[in-house]
């Protein structure tokens, strides 16, 4: 694929017509066009309303626990510095964690679904629908629905409503309905299609809560800008503590909206090198994995051009993750096009690294962290070694590891 | 230029009566099979025919039609397989004009250009590809038009009259009303709303207008055929196939004679619109 030229900002897009260069875009049904171009409406009368940014920023800050802290992991630094110095390398970067994983409802899942609920909230709607894979977006979504007294329906693939058992416990006990969904291999994009189809069906009433920074314009951008509070945040904080932006930044990649919402504030900052993790699974050689952007080719599905894993003849693959948060075929047509562009390296990580990178943060710094941070992580656990002392690292420790300790248990053959 | 649907559509105005659209999934359960089924829809009176190309992730589509393409897959369907099965059937019928249905996803994998070769050497005459609204145009619809494939649009309870405009614009053969909000397959809707909407419809094009989402019946046909120039059944034929596979696949019955059946049925149904309508 050729490189598009580099453009003067990476911060100025989408166009009209939702593109990010060839990503992106509004590929749905007829029935839903005049509810996007509707929702786009109303996004664009809010997303300058000093009211409405008002309300959301007390609501992050006495709701959601906002700011969300910057924090030095002394503990992960110290091992990977004894890492370096082993190798006989004697660097071994400061890694800073952001600390997603402290707000409300234990994800960044919350940024997006308190902007969204309000959205929801401006355009007369009076129910609400979400996909979840991991649970994390499903629990936001009940959350925010029972906040401001919105019935709400949630899709789940079967397999995760299996693999993710305490957090549809949570969903039910906030007052939402579960649906399963089976068809396909039961996981994220299966509950995307089912809630389309929702929505298709009850167009006048009901609001769709996109989880991730996918689907069709204006989702990729609102989404974004909602998530953007932790890019935000980040760069303010490591100004404030370190006096400096930092070397790298690097964050997990499912759909990809706490990775763009990390991003986006720094992408114009040409010293910062950028990386996205992407689920390697059990490796890049056959269809056990989640790579999109490093093994799939671009098409459309759900509402965007993007990266997909796709057969030759164009039918979505099933992938595979431990994480059930990054068990997606696709990412959100931002993240394909800063891939084309150059700007934005995108790297697998698999399974089993990301097992060690849980097991490890968990010891080192007291923090269990969930499945699909702990990838990003384990990339850090990578490179840092390699890197000076007086280099500067933050992760994106997007949401809390507890969800996920059956799964491990599972994977380390244990019981609880 | 004329296409066969423009010449097909005439042709029943001509007459007085509105079109039999059927819809069948190519590849269900097998290759063999799905093509004799397509012989037989015109044999048991169907004017047009839709050709399903079967999709991983049918998004606007219910679980008949969504199952119905999983056995195709399953079957090992292709999109280059439904092209040659257009082609096979067009060595025993060169005026029934076929329109193909599906996903944009596996045309954009083929490769525009190339789809759109294919598909006129097949004998495609028209295209309707659900995640292309008009603001996508640029990508399938123009390259269509220009290469003098139809590409018929949908139009549906959500498309208000602000809009119409914009979904008929490059609109071509015929208009697709979809009677309903909902997934292929639900149930029908309030015929007198149909009717209306119809009116609607025709007072921005002089395109025939064809109904579908929830006939199943000849009586439905003809009820929704006293006001449109066609009508569209889909799930129905693809259940006739559906309720003669058992637990495994395996064919209970001649699926194509199931089919011819029920379209048999339903070609009455629309032939005798033209009495109702003419009361």
């Amino acid at each position: 694929m050729n490189k598009p030229a580099t453009p003067n900002s990476f911060r100025t897009g989408p166009d009209e017509q939702g593109m990010f260069g060839i990503f992106g875009g509004r590929f749905v049904a007829e029935t839903l066009m005049p509810l996007i171009l509707d929702l786009e409406r109303h996004w664009n009368e809010v997303k300058d309303d000093p009211d409405f940014k008002a309300e959301l920023t007390d609501l992050s800050t006495h709701y959601a626990g906002r700011p969300s802290k910057l924090y030095f992991a002394e503990g992960l630094t110290r091992h990977l510095r004894e890492v370096s110095s082993a190798k006989g390398l004697g660097g071994g970067a400061k890694v800073y964690f952001k600390r997603e994983d402290l707000n409300h409802t234990g994800s960044h899942k919350i940024n997006n679904c308190l902007g969204q609920i309000l959205l929801a909230k401006r355009m007369g709607k009076k129910r609400i629908i979400a996909e979840t894979g991991a649970g994390q977006h499903g629990v936001a979504s009940a959350t925010v629905a029972a906040r401001f007294g919105f019935p709400c329906v949630v899709y789940m693939g079967a397999t995760d409503v299996a693999r993710q058992s305490p957090n549809v416990f949570r969903m039910k006990l906030l007052g939402a309905e579960v649906r399963p969904v089976t068809a396909g291999h039961g996981t994220l994009k299966d509950a995307m299609n089912e809630a389309l189809r929702d929505w298709v069906t009850n167009v006048e009433d009901t609001y769709y809560l996109i989880g991730t920074a996918a689907g069709p314009h204006p989702y990729p951008e609102l989404v974004r800008d909602f998530q953007s509070v932790i890019g935000t945040e980040a760069r303010a904080q490591i100004l404030e503590q370190e006096g400096r932006l930092p070397d790298t930044i690097i964050a997990c990649v499912g759909g990809g909206s706490n990775a763009i919402g990390l991003f986006h504030p720094f992408l114009d900052d040409k010293e910062v090198r950028i990386i996205g993790i992407e689920a390697g699974g059990r490796g890049l050689d056959g269809i056990e994995h989640c790579a999109s952007m490093n093994a799939g080719a671009p098409g459309v599905l759900h509402g965007n051009r993007t990266y997909l894993l796709q057969n030759a003849d164009g039918q979505i693959i099933d992938g595979h993750s431990i994480s059930a948060g990054l068990d997606y075929p696709g990412v959100g047509p931002e993240h394909s096009w800063l891939r084309d562009s150059g700007r934005v390296d995108y790297v697998p990580v698999l399974d089993d690294e990301a097992l060690e990178a849980f097991q490890l943060t968990t010891r080192v710094e007291g923090i269990i962290p969930a499945l699909e941070s702990a990838h990003a992580i384990a990339h850090a656990v990578k490179i840092v070694p390699a890197m000076d002392k007086d280099q500067i690292v933050i992760v994106n420790l997007s949401g809390r590891g507890d969800k996920d300790v059956h799964t491990v248990a599972n994977m380390l053959g244990m019981e609880i | 230029m004329t296409t066969r649907i423009d010449r097909r559509m005439a042709k029943l105005k001509a007459e007085g009566r509105p079109a039999l659209v059927t819809y069948f999934m190519s590849g269900d359960p097998d290759y063999d099979t799905a093509l004799s089924i397509m012989k037989a829809l015109p044999k048991a009176g169907a004017d047009i025919i839709e050709m399903g190309m079967p999709f991983s992730d049918p998004m606007a589509d219910g679980p008949a039609i969504q199952a119905a393409g999983l056995r195709a897959l399953k079957g090992g369907q292709t999109l280059v397989k439904t092209l040659k099965m257009a082609s096979e059937f067009r060595t025993t019928d060169n005026e029934t004009p076929i329109v193909l249905m599906g996903y944009y996803n596996p045309i954009y994998i083929h490769g525009v250009d190339r789809f759109l070769r294919d598909a006129l050497a097949s004998g495609i005459d028209g295209l309707i590809v659900v995640d292309l609204p008009p603001e996508m145009d640029e990508e399938l619809c123009i390259p269509a038009l220009k290469a003098g494939i139809n590409f018929i649009r949908l139009a549906t309870p959500t498309t208000d009259d602000k809009r119409l405009p914009k979904v008929l614009q490059n609109t071509s053969g015929f208009v697709y009303y979809v009677s309903m909000t909902g997934i292929t397959g639900s149930a029908l809707a309030d015929t007198g709303k149909v009717a209306a909407a119809v009116g609607r419809i025709k007072g921005h094009t002089d395109l025939p207008v064809c109904v579908g989402f929830g006939v199943k019946t000849a009586e439905q046909a003809r009820i929704i055929g006293a006001s449109a120039d066609g009508v569209v059944v889909g799930t129905a034929i693809v259940n006739a196939v559906a309720n003669v596979l058992g637990p495994k696949g395996e064919k209970t019955a001649d699926p194509a004679e199931a089919v011819a059946t029920l379209v048999s049925g339903l070609s009455q149904g629309v032939r005798a619109a033209r009495l109702a309508a003419a009361e």
